[in-house]
């Protein structure tokens, strides 16, 4: 078994909600005097930050969503001044507007442990030269990876997505030893370098850190099979704090939650109850210690479960089964996050009426996944020039491409060809095997 | 002068020129002339017929997409050169061709071609300063 810092990481469990309680009391405080978004939510139930005495307090506060984010475009769920905030990140949004979030210099320095920890629990050291494939840029997993690299001490090969063939170059020629990118990359590296005649087993690649979007453990076996490497499972999410929420150890079952910063829950979508361990739910997230973007009670909208049973590696820390599904209609693809509203505003500006419309998401064998938007032409599109119904096919294609930043292949269909249910269109096909 | 063309928005799948040929015949629409323009995913079948606008309105009712365009249709003389002449009257007015198809049947000895240009009414009355016959309609569909 490997470690970071294992006294932290296998800490007394009594200790570790001693711990939470303090660190939870303080960040209340923290959110309620600086962000007036927490303080109206208090107020409306007429919650004070002294009813929160300890974690046991913890379901008296309020939830947080996705909306709040959306209400507060684009720095106001930040609970320090501008000055303090050192790096901003992004994810989309369900409409237009993207998720916004920031770090302080102390959130980056906890942000780089905890990833130090994830790529120190695959036996990550200072030895080891690491090839950062996540990208750079508003998107957290790059800079995540990078930062906790560099923490450790390894050798990074800052190389982001893209360009498959140099990747595999790089990492025949640079003696890479960690990869860290999506799982479907992971995948189609793997595909790419047998293609190519090259041998994993003799390269010296022996463990990859994958998440960013949803695998399956048929996809784990394939992976570690054609890169002979071990594949581990991170999590995270931009609003948490980016990749570093939860980790596997070499034991491969399930994701250790980072107990002393994040408190999970898990609840029942509808109600919004909290469920015992071992049930299944949505997973809600508190942090403990974020300076600049405290987050209470936030709905991830990922389903999963908790298993708080001991884990032979001996970390105390709550695990949490791989990602099962979303409550919500949100897709991960190629691990950015599209939802079905962002696609119907784009087609409802160029159209100018309400729009018929199919996302279609596959995942053919050992690429990466691939979404079409299938459109209804209706009386006012059609025209009687290929080149025009071509152009508008291109417009909606580049309208897609700059609003979510990933290539989508429209394709124009006939009137009513998209099945309507109870009078609502079902807006996804997700041919992917994910279960 | 100028004659309506139905285009009906067709996905290539098995069937569906079937579906329109089937339905205009249910409705007894004539279908005069016809050319379909493909892409991967889908074709443009455009016609002239005898009633466009109930074969507009039965097409519709079936279930397709249909716009209706408005194209000229000129007598072509039947020998070498005869569409030549007619394209060189364009080309040298600059007014654009988007497409073109043959008419099935014939004006007396002449061809029947249709046009789809780009600037239609101001090709027409160049087309006729040259003596070139555009057929109406009525006369169309009285051949």
């Amino acid at each position: 078994m490997y470690y970071w810092d294992k006294d932290t990481e296998c800490m007394d469990r009594a200790r570790l909600r001693e711990l939470q309680s303090q660190r939870l009391v303080k960040t209340v405080r923290h959110a309620y005097a600086n962000v007036p978004a927490y303080r109206r939510k208090f107020e409306e139930i007429g919650l004070t930050p002294d009813d929160i005495k300890g974690i046991d307090d913890l379901p008296k506060i309020p939830f947080t969503l996705k909306s709040d984010f959306r209400d507060n475009y684009p720095f106001g769920m930040f609970a320090v001044p501008m000055d303090q905030v050192v790096r901003v990140h992004a994810s989309s949004g369900t409409t237009g507007k993207s998720t916004v979030v920031g770090y302080t210099r102390g959130d980056i320095a906890t942000w780089s442990e905890l990833m130090a920890r994830t790529l120190g629990a695959g036996g990550t050291t200072k030895g080891d030269i690491v090839h950062n494939a996540y990208g750079y840029g508003l998107f957290t997993g790059g800079l995540g990876a990078h930062y906790g690299a560099e923490k450790i001490g390894a050798s990074v090969i800052p190389i982001s997505g893209g360009n498959t063939k140099r990747q595999l170059q790089i990492m025949e020629d640079f003696g890479s030893t960690v990869l860290c990118c999506t799982p479907s990359y992971a995948l189609l590296l793997g595909e790419s370098a047998a293609e190519a005649g090259i041998d994993m087993r003799k390269t010296s690649l022996r463990v990859a850190f994958l998440g960013a979007e949803p695998w399956t453990e048929n996809m784990r076996r394939e992976i570690e099979d054609l890169l002979a490497v071990d594949a581990l499972d991170i999590y995270g999410l931009s609003e948490v704090i980016g990749p570093g929420v939860s980790y596997e150890c070499m034991e491969k079952s399930g994701l250790h939650i980072n107990n002393d910063h994040f408190i999970a829950e898990i609840i029942d979508p509808e109600t919004g109850a909290v469920l015992p361990p071992g049930s299944v739910g949505e997973l809600v997230f508190t942090s403990l210690t974020k300076e600049a973007l405290p987050l209470l009670r936030y709905r991830t909208r990922d389903v999963t479960y908790l298993d708080d049973e001991p884990c032979p590696c001996g970390r105390s820390f709550v695990r949490m089964h791989r990602v099962m599904g979303r409550s919500d209609d949100m897709l991960i693809i190629r691990g950015v996050n599209v939802f079905p509203s962002q696609i119907e505003s784009v087609l409802i500006d160029i159209e100018g009426t309400e729009p018929h419309y199919l996302i279609v998401v596959d995942r053919e064998h050992g690429k990466l996944d691939e979404m079409e938007v299938w459109v209804e032409v209706s009386p006012d599109l059609v025209s009687d020039e290929v080149r025009a119904l071509e152009s508008l096919e291109r417009k909606i294609a580049h309208e897609l491409h700059s609003l979510l930043g990933i290539t989508v292949k429209v394709k124009l269909v006939e009137p009513k060809t998209i099945a309507r249910s109870e009078g609502k269109a079902k807006r996804v096909i997700d041919r992917r095997d994910l279960d | 002068m100028k004659v309506s063309q139905l285009s009906v928005f067709i996905e290539n799948k098995s069937g569906r020129l079937a579906d329109v040929t089937r339905t205009l015949a249910e409705n007894s629409i004539n279908v005069r002339a016809l050319s379909i323009a493909d892409t991967i995913d889908y074709g443009l079948l455009r016609m002239i017929v005898n009633d466009p606008v109930s074969a507009k309105a039965s097409l519709t009712a079936a279930g397709f997409t249909v716009a209706l365009t408005e194209v000229l249709a000129i007598e072509v003389p039947d020998r070498p050169g005869g569409l030549a002449g007619i394209i060189d009257i364009l080309a040298a007015s600059g007014i654009n061709i988007e497409y073109m198809y043959a008419f099935v049947g014939k004006s007396g000895e002449n061809a029947i071609v249709v046009f789809r240009i780009e600037k239609v009414d101001e090709a027409i009355p160049i087309l006729q300063e040259k003596g070139v016959r555009i057929l109406t309609g009525d006369e169309l569909h009285s051949l």
